[in-house]
């Protein structure tokens, strides 16, 4: 088969089914990951830098719940999801807000310090080698045909879709959902009936790294803990976020499934190294035609 | 109800008010006159603890509230309805309204909701629209109603008429008045003298951030001083 010159090589139907369908798993852990960006994004106007360091942070936090308690690390987030709550709850109040005097270009660097620091804590303590959860189940699964689905795939893929539609349900229905909204784009406003910015700012940022959280928690039966396995994945929600529109769930959703299913293919048809050059392809394609990305808006 | 006592404030090293005495009666409307830049919104800033005074006390109800956060002003019941409106533009009419009550009058959502689409029955038809696609008139009945939902007991409307069509600016000072029979207390703060004086009871001219003229509104409408300066006679 050619392509734009390329000679590429011919697969059977259900082998690039089976591709897109493990893309679809892949892609549902890139958009929880990226949903505590764009949310945070969306309400602070903040590259969080730290989104990763805390990826790895929860990661380990499930690997020594499994390692030292014996909990399953699908279990540990009952613990992992509202102890990351608190965490970025205080960092954002504590270190983050305080630090940066409301300017944004300082939060961002505040933010990458706090990234630096928590992955060179994380080496000091946890040195750079790799560790792994076993899981009784990490290889059973379900037969879909055209490919084999783990159940960590499929949980990782279920739990993506109900935490995206609970924290639409959290940000249409409750009051808190309704003042983070408002405060993303009216502070003044928002002070004047009565909401405390700085609150809604940590609670946003907490729940950002639940979010986060929820996602290492679906992720260490299939990956290895190590201090820089943050990177792996933010860098590409960082892509995911942009694409599909900065602030928005339905985005970083849509942009996730894109991202990874593109990655899978693009693996298949073009190798494991060049198949990672294709989400970087799609992603400049669809900036150069839709600059606010899928769906995001137009600012102001 | 309102007390203030020499206050002062501004940002930084620029000094805005210089000794701000003023006070307000349960059940008035006190109007506030005075050109760009005199010191109208840093008063009313301050008074909302949007921002801190540097000297002087503000009473209410003989309560000192000087320097208190604003939810814990909004709690006591006195709602600013500031100047450009700042309601939520990405949100809809409904969720704006709602969020009026997200600190108090929150048991009675729904009954005031209600209250609120009933004096201004155009919020109603738009409720499921966002915020940001009405047009002026319409934001300023979203301001005013989102203060409402809070219960107030005194509200600070901050140029409620400004970018609004003649007609709409007569309906909005009716609409004050209304509110006022309830037994609302206003402090309105204005540009648009010869309205402000017509419903106020009393008023105050603030010039450079000090005040240099008080009293009845009738007492005032006769003043040579202010309508030499005011209203071009």
């Amino acid at each position: 088969m050619e392509f734009l010159g390329l000679d590429l090589p011919s697969y059977s139907w259900q082998t690039v089914l089976g591709s897109a369908i493990s893309g679809v798993f892949l892609g549902s852990i890139y958009a929880l990951v990226a949903l505590g960006l764009t949310l945070i994004y969306g309400v602070l106007h903040i590259i969080n830098f730290a989104h990763g360091a805390l990826l790895m942070l929860a990661m380990y936090a499930v690997f020594f719940l499994w390692k030292l308690l014996g909990l399953d690390p699908y279990l540990a987030m009952l613990i992992v999801v509202p102890g990351a709550y608190i965490f970025g709850y205080g960092l954002q109040r504590g270190v983050i807000g305080k630090a940066s005097h409301g300017r944004d270009e300082i939060i961002l660097l505040v933010t990458l310090g706090v990234s630096i620091v928590i992955e060179n804590a994380a080496l000091f303590f946890f040195s750079a080698s790799e560790r792994s959860v076993l899981v009784p189940y990490d290889l059973d699964g379900i037969d879909l045909g055209v490919t084999y689905a783990v159940y960590p795939e499929l949980i990782a893929l279920g739990g993506s879709l109900l935490i995206t539609f609970a924290l639409w349900l959290f940000m249409s229905l409750t009051d808190t959902g309704k003042a983070i909204r408002a405060v993303a784009k009216e502070r003044q406003g928002a002070r004047l009936v009565g909401i405390n910015v700085d609150h809604i700012f940590a609670v946003t940022f907490g729940i950002g790294t639940a979010c986060v959280a929820a996602a290492a928690s679906l992720l260490v039966p299939t990956y290895a803990v190590h201090p820089q396995i943050g990177y792996l994945f933010v860098l590409i929600a960082f892509t995911v976020v942009v694409l599909g529109g900065m602030g928005s769930f339905i985005g970083a959703l849509v942009g996730g499934f894109l991202i990874g299913v593109t990655e899978q293919l693009g693996r298949l048809y073009l190798g494991e190294s060049m198949g990672v050059i294709t989400i970087s392809v799609i992603f400049i394609l669809v900036l150069l035609f839709r600059p606010t990305g899928l769906f995001g808006q137009r600012s102001g | 109800m309102l007390d203030i006592q020499n206050l002062h404030a501004g940002y930084g090293q620029m000094k805005v008010l210089q000794g701000i005495d003023l006070n307000i009666q349960q059940g008035e409307i006190v109007a506030l006159l005075g050109s760009n830049g005199a010191g109208k919104s840093t008063l009313n800033n301050n008074i909302s603890g949007i921002y801190e005074p540097t000297a002087g006390a503000i009473l209410f109800e003989g309560e000192n509230i000087t320097g208190l956060r604003s939810e814990q002003v909004v709690q006591k019941g006195i709602i600013h309805v500031p100047e450009g409106r700042r309601i939520f533009p990405n949100i809809s009419v409904r969720e704006n309204l709602e969020l009026g009550s997200y600190l108090r009058g929150q048991k009675n959502r729904k009954a005031n909701l209600d209250r609120v689409v009933g004096v201004f029955p155009r919020l109603q038809e738009r409720f499921s629209q966002l915020a940001g696609t009405l047009s002026g008139g319409e934001q300023q009945m979203l301001a005013i109603g989102r203060g409402m939902m809070a219960e107030p007991r005194l509200m600070i409307l901050d140029e409620p008429s400004l970018g609004l069509s003649p007609l709409l600016v007569e309906e909005m000072f009716g609409l004050i008045q209304d509110l006022n029979k309830t037994g609302l207390s206003f402090f309105l703060v204005e540009q648009n003298v010869m309205q402000s004086l017509e419903i106020a009871d009393r008023a105050y001219v603030i010039e450079n951030g000090k005040i240099v003229l008080s009293g009845n509104t009738d007492a005032l409408l006769d003043d040579p001083e202010l309508k030499k300066s005011y209203l071009g006679v």
